[in-house]
């Protein structure tokens, strides 16, 4: 078991069936629980980069390293948002050796929304379905051949989609 | 008066008045709108939308906002490939299923088992005098089986509802009026309502509905009137859940500021008499997502 | 109870398309109740695809995925009859499984 940054008692890897729940202690601001549930080895649940607020640093927490646009990745999203709710968002590229990929909505209020580890022999193409508070730049991350892809686009957002 | 015309056709004359006063006083359709002409209207009516929309075909008018915006259809069509919906509608295939606690159960109900019906609703029940609602018809065969009755707006009737739109899907709309003046009056107070404008905004249905889709209310696209029920019931990202008929009456009337009706009131029957009845031919389509 | 998860698998070739739709709240944690209380954060925060034994695929998810989410992806190797299991997790513990059948 090892205290947190927050003065958390939290416990890192959880066994998927049977798990123990840890207590919340309520933090005020933080709107996660801090009782992660984990899966195996490798798959890691990035808390810290769900716990940022800016892009940046939530790109720096799961990837330590900064992205660079590229047009081999292609993002598909509305241009307005139907509602904020419920936004599909796809991205697919043609970059090889993918490993993850990422989607961030700049203006929410924590701008990671979701994350996907890509193995091999599973294809870098992902679609799903994104919250978004506001009308605001979407971004796709690519992790490729160990570096980092970017894709952006504004998505317009008339009816929040965090209860406005 | 002073007149040169001989008394016999001065006797002929007023008698041709007297004649004409009568057949102006004796009760008459004085003006076309007084008339119920469903036919007529129904017709009007979709040759109103096809006008307007000559790019699309009929049925795709029960996709509502979707079909008048490319940007939305893009998002509905990534949306029906898994549609929100479909928990809901698997829970009422169940629901459907389970026997009430006296051993009967839905199918004892309706016609053909309560399966591939949904689009003769509402109908004209000559019996009550008054129309029936597939909503309506739900709930008193739970009644009629010592079963309490579900709420209209929410969960359990959208699940029932729409698994039974489900086994309709494709049917088109195949509402009756029979000849009977009861009959053409409630369909005439459900076309008066949609028409009349009521609220502190001062709005009728047809204001958006009619006059306005395709265009934006605030920030969401309208709907248009044609089809607009071939859809219900629907997932709406808006409510993060399902909602009947009754639920989008409701809603409606308080989003324009007007007093909502109880659900299944007369005028909500009737109004989806006339909107049902307008749309006949367009499939039904439900159950739907909308945004 | 039918589970949480509804899942379509496909294969067309070499490649299986997998579309998932699961049933889940995903509250955010920045909605109010009808009362005005916070409603508290509650969403899955990991889906694994397994397929043979190995992830296939897995989903790291923040409460700004929408309610009832969905996921689509594709992999290779898959083909008809094969199992693909589908397990998550959320942020209170509770978790759920299925395992489908390759179209």
């Amino acid at each position: 078991m090892t205290i947190t940054d927050d003065g958390f008692i939290a416990t890192r890897r959880l066994i998927l069936q049977g798990a123990l729940t840890v207590a919340l202690v309520g933090l005020g601001e933080i709107p996660f629980s801090l009782a992660p549930a984990l899966a195996a080895a490798n798959d890691k649940y990035p808390e810290d980069a769900f716990k940022q607020k800016a892009e940046a640093d939530a790109i720096k927490s799961l990837y330590g390293r900064t992205a660079e646009p590229s047009d081999k990745v292609k993002l598909d999203a509305p241009e307005i948002a139907e509602n904020g709710a419920v936004v599909p968002i796809s991205v697919s590229t043609t970059l090889a050796d993918v490993t993850s990929i990422s989607f961030l909505v700049a203006d929410n209020p924590n701008a990671l929304a979701a994350s996907y580890q890509i193995p091999p022999g599973t294809m870098p193409s992902i679609a799903n379905r994104l919250k978004m508070a506001k009308t605001s730049n979407v971004t796709a991350i690519v992790e490729a051949g160990g570096k980092l892809y970017s894709a952006t686009k504004e998505v317009k957002v008339t009816v929040g989609g965090c209860g406005g | 008066m002073r007149s040169a015309i001989p008394p016999a056709s001065a006797a002929l004359a007023l008698a041709a008045l007297a004649l004409a006063a009568l057949a102006f006083a004796a009760p008459r359709p004085a003006v076309a709108a007084d008339t119920p002409d469903p036919v007529a209207d129904a017709a009007a009516f979709q040759k109103y939308f096809t006008n307007k929309f000559p790019k699309l075909k009929l049925e795709d008018f029960v996709n509502g906002p979707y079909s008048l915006n490319e940007d939305m259809h893009r998002q509905w069509v990534e949306k029906e490939e898994f549609p929100p919906y479909d928990f809901s509608l698997d829970l009422g295939k169940e629901m459907f299923a389970k026997p009430f606690k006296n051993g009967k159960s839905y199918a004892d109900c309706f016609p053909n088992q309560g399966i591939g019906i949904r689009q003769n609703y509402p109908y004209f029940d000559a019996k009550e005098g008054k129309v029936v609602t597939l909503e309506l018809a739900l709930n008193r065969c739970r009644e009629a089986n010592g079963e309490p009755p579900f709420s209209y707006v929410k969960d359990e009737m959208a699940a029932l509802t729409a698994y039974m739109a489900f086994t309709s899907r494709g049917k088109p709309f195949d509402i009756k009026i029979p000849n009977d003046p009861r009959a053409l009056a409630a369909y005439q107070n459900g076309k008066r309502y949609f028409y009349t404008r009521r609220g502190q905004l001062n709005f009728s249905c047809a204001s958006c509905h009619v006059q306005s889709p395709g265009q934006r209310i605030r920030a969401e696209i309208l709907a248009p009137a044609l089809g607009i029920l071939n859809a219900m019931p629907i997932y709406r990202s808006e409510w993060g859940g399902m909602g009947t008929i009754s639920r989008r009456f409701i809603s409606c009337n308080s989003q324009t500021r007007a007093v909502p009706l109880d659900p299944q009131a007369d005028e909500y029957r009737d109004l989806e008499y006339y909107l049902s009845y307008v749309s006949n031919g367009l499939p039904i389509s439900g159950p739907g997502a909308r945004p | 109870m039918a589970s949480t998860i509804r899942v379509r698998a496909t294969s067309t070739g070499d490649i299986t398309e997998v579309q998932a739709l699961i049933q889940h709240p995903m509250d955010s944690g920045f909605v109010k109740d009808a009362k005005g209380a916070i409603i508290p954060p509650h969403f899955i925060q990991q889906v694994t695809f397994e397929h043979d034994g190995k992830n296939v695929f897995v989903a790291d998810w923040g409460t700004a995925v929408s309610k009832d989410p969905y996921v689509k992806f594709s992999f290779k190797g898959g083909k008809k009859d094969d199992e693909l299991k589908i397990s998550w997790v959320d942020n209170k513990g509770a978790s759920d499984t299925t395992t489908a059948k390759i179209q």
